[in-house]
């Protein structure tokens, strides 16, 4: 039975990247072979196995596709981040249940703290000239993001922890519009964060194996590695946030958040000191996201405000909810579907609309009559709608399948 | 000394004067029990006795110690242990994970231990496992316990209760109404489990109950709330004598004396 899923799977992969290959445009061919990872998951295979699939797809076969099609290799970096926020975010809304309409602010503060000293920026408010700080501070910051994080969503936790439900959601959502109008204005008296502007350039993580690349001989374009290298920053990010994560929901303070979930009364009364373990999930999930935020201001070399929205926030909700609320599979199915479908499936359709439309096609229908499909309107892209096409998908779920695609599983399951 | 010793307990809840000045005290390897007609405050007690409530007025002492101004966790921490009149587990939780989260006080939860799942944090894993498969054995669960709580019958429910409040390992058993809607055969091995806790797993039991046979079945003493007043307390057969309890069930008893004079 192992050896049958085994060898299927393999043909599976071999198959789709070899589809990859040959088409190297295609959007089905890639969502087809980022499919693959899901079925390594579903495999009735061991552990070690599992984990050979999972290197193979991520470590081998998905950097040499991004050398066919650099643009896969964009995409999935961006599927990493969002998977990185998602399980920061189901540790707070999953399994401590709280609501959290804000997450995005503490993604920002870990963006803006590499930005304002990995670039010129802290010269404008601290004597002397030394920034941007080295490329090796990248990895200093990164640590440093996860404490900042925590302290913040601590700060935050503290004075609304005692708020329940609806109103704890509005006053993280406050926060976070509270943060997004700081970093927005926060370039008079003192000039903290260039306000809309946005702060550029910043520093990227250094190149620290270029040397040992030399030395086999292999060519360095910093061009064609920076994006290798921030795939696997990102992929080392998220398979330590997944471990952690997991260790965290199988310890007594996974059990603890859940119960505070399902009734924080009774689990006061078994012993469950609730406002600790909830400032301490605000405070892992936003020391993810602040982690995070480093990478991503590194890969984007320019931010500003504008990236840290309350959509951002709706939208890691929607990846949390549509996955599955309070499942690890669940948070990164979400956020990988929703990445995919933004990122890839409706650009998809629109340049494919596009494509059509300058064809200059006439279409002879039985009952309508012939279209003249150069004159589609171009309201009609996908792309232009895409927070209505992913409202239509959210309200199927919630009529459909409310516990999300992947929901949690029992012990003993 | 008596482990518990309630001083005087007064609460107030807007105009209604939920608990006036109560006293009880409770000695070791006793059960007593707490009755009285709906509303009497027998509940709001034991809310104030789990800190889930503030007295207005009095003071709780638990082996000598005073619980004032304890958080419900340190409550338990120190060894009073509850169930819920309206069944309150963790529905969406296995029986197992209900009865490993009333264990949560007894467990070390150290980051690095967790982070590095470390020998000594799977070693308390595996001990609370073994530890919380012996209390559902006890209740009679033993086959249930990956099924989510909610998807248990009633009396489980009730059953899981008892067994997820015995996992702090509590010196006193707090039961609010532990038998309401079971049958009378569940009730009965409900009672003899009861007295199987105290001495072994709890030094003392206090339960609410309305059902007056198993109050009589199990209690070492009677104490009996009305209107927030406690308004008599002994044995089980002397209350069940004393007029004023009469009373507070049935009425006054003039038309009878009327009657009979």
């Amino acid at each position: 039975m192992a050896l049958i899923w085994g060898l299927g799977l393999l043909g599976y992969i071999s198959l789709s990247s070899a589809l990859v290959f040959t088409f190297p445009r295609s959007v089905i061919a890639f969502v087809f072979f980022e499919a693959s990872l899901f079925w390594v998951y579903y495999a009735p295979l061991s552990f070690k196995m599992k984990c050979f699939f999972g290197a193979l797809v991520l470590v081998v076969l998905l950097p040499v596709l991004g050398s066919v099609n650099g643009y896969y290799l964009e995409i999935a970096i961006q599927v990493g981040i969002f998977v990185a926020l998602a399980l920061g975010l189901n540790i707070v809304v999953g399994f401590a249940g709280l609501l959290n309409l804000g997450f995005v602010a503490f993604y920002a503060i870990g963006a803006y703290l590499w930005a304002i000293f990995g670039s010129p920026q802290a010269n404008e408010f601290l004597p002397g000239a030394y920034f941007p700080l080295s490329p090796s501070w990248f990895f200093v910051f990164l640590l440093l993001s996860v404490f900042v994080g925590a302290l913040a969503g601590v700060l935050l936790g503290l004075p609304v922890l005692r708020l329940r439900g609806d109103y704890l959601a509005i006053v993280t959502l406050g926060f976070a519009e509270v943060v997004r109008a700081l970093v927005n204005n926060l370039d008079k008296p003192i000039n903290l964060t260039n306000g809309p502007r946005g702060i550029t350039p910043i520093q990227r993580p250094p190149l620290f194996f270029q040397p040992l690349l030399k030395l086999f001989g292999l060519e360095t374009d910093p061009a064609t590695l920076y994006p290798l290298y921030f795939y696997f920053l990102v992929v080392v990010l998220v398979l330590l946030i997944v471990t952690a994560t997991r260790r965290l929901e199988d310890s007594p303070i996974g059990r603890a958040w859940k119960a505070i979930r399902e009734d924080e009364v009774a689990a006061a009364t078994m012993g469950i000191p609730v406002v600790r373990m909830k400032l301490f999930a605000f405070a892992v999930g936003a020391s993810f996201a602040a982690a995070v935020g480093v990478l991503f201001s590194a890969k984007q070399i320019f931010i500003n405000p504008e990236s840290f929205t309350f959509m951002e926030s709706i939208g890691v909700l929607a990846m949390v909810i549509l996955g599955g609320m309070g499942s690890i599979p669940g948070a990164i199915l979400g956020a990988t579907a929703v990445t995919v479908l933004n990122l890839q499936l409706l650009k998809g359709l629109s340049l494919w609309l596009n494509s059509l439309r300058q064809s200059g096609l006439i279409l002879h229908l039985p009952l309508l009559g012939s279209i003249d499909l150069s004159q589609i309107p171009a309201q009609f892209e996908p792309a232009k709608y895409e927070r209505m096409v992913f409202g239509l998908i959210l309200i199927l779920m919630m009529i459909l399948r409310p516990q999300g695609m992947l929901p949690p599983r029992r012990e003993g399951d | 000394m008596a482990l518990l010793e309630v001083l005087g307990v007064s609460k107030r809840f807007g105009g209604l004067l939920a608990l006036a000045e109560v006293d009880l005290q409770l000695e070791e390897g006793m059960i007593a029990s707490l009755i009285g007609p709906n509303g009497a405050g027998k509940t709001t007690l034991f809310n104030i006795l789990t800190g889930i409530y503030f007295p207005d007025g009095g003071e709780i002492r638990f082996l000598g110690r005073s619980l004032a101004g304890l958080r419900p966790d340190q409550i338990t921490s120190a060894g009073i242990g509850r169930t819920f009149q309206n069944i309150r587990l963790f529905s969406q939780m296995s029986v197992l994970e209900n009865v490993l989260v009333g264990m949560h006080s007894r467990l070390s939860v150290n980051l690095v231990d967790i982070f590095l799942r470390s020998q000594r944090l799977r070693a308390q894993e595996r001990e609370a496992r073994l530890g919380a498969m012996e209390l559902i054995g006890l209740v009679g669960l033993e086959q249930r316990q990956n099924e989510w709580a909610r998807h248990l019958s009633y009396g489980e429910q009730r059953r899981l209760e008892i067994a997820r409040a015995l996992a702090s390992a509590p010196k006193l058993l707090l039961l609010d109404e532990p038998t309401a809607g079971m049958n009378p055969s569940e009730a009965q091995s409900l009672m003899a489990l009861l007295q199987r806790l105290v001495g072994k797993y709890v030094r003392s039991i206090l339960l609410i109950e309305h059902n007056m046979r198993v109050v009589m079945g199990v209690s070492d003493r009677v104490t009996v709330l009305d209107y927030g007043e406690k308004i008599a307390e002994g044995e089980p057969v002397e209350v069940r004598e004393n007029p004023r309890v009469i009373e507070a069930y049935l009425g006054r008893s003039d038309w009878m004396s009327h009657a009979q004079g």
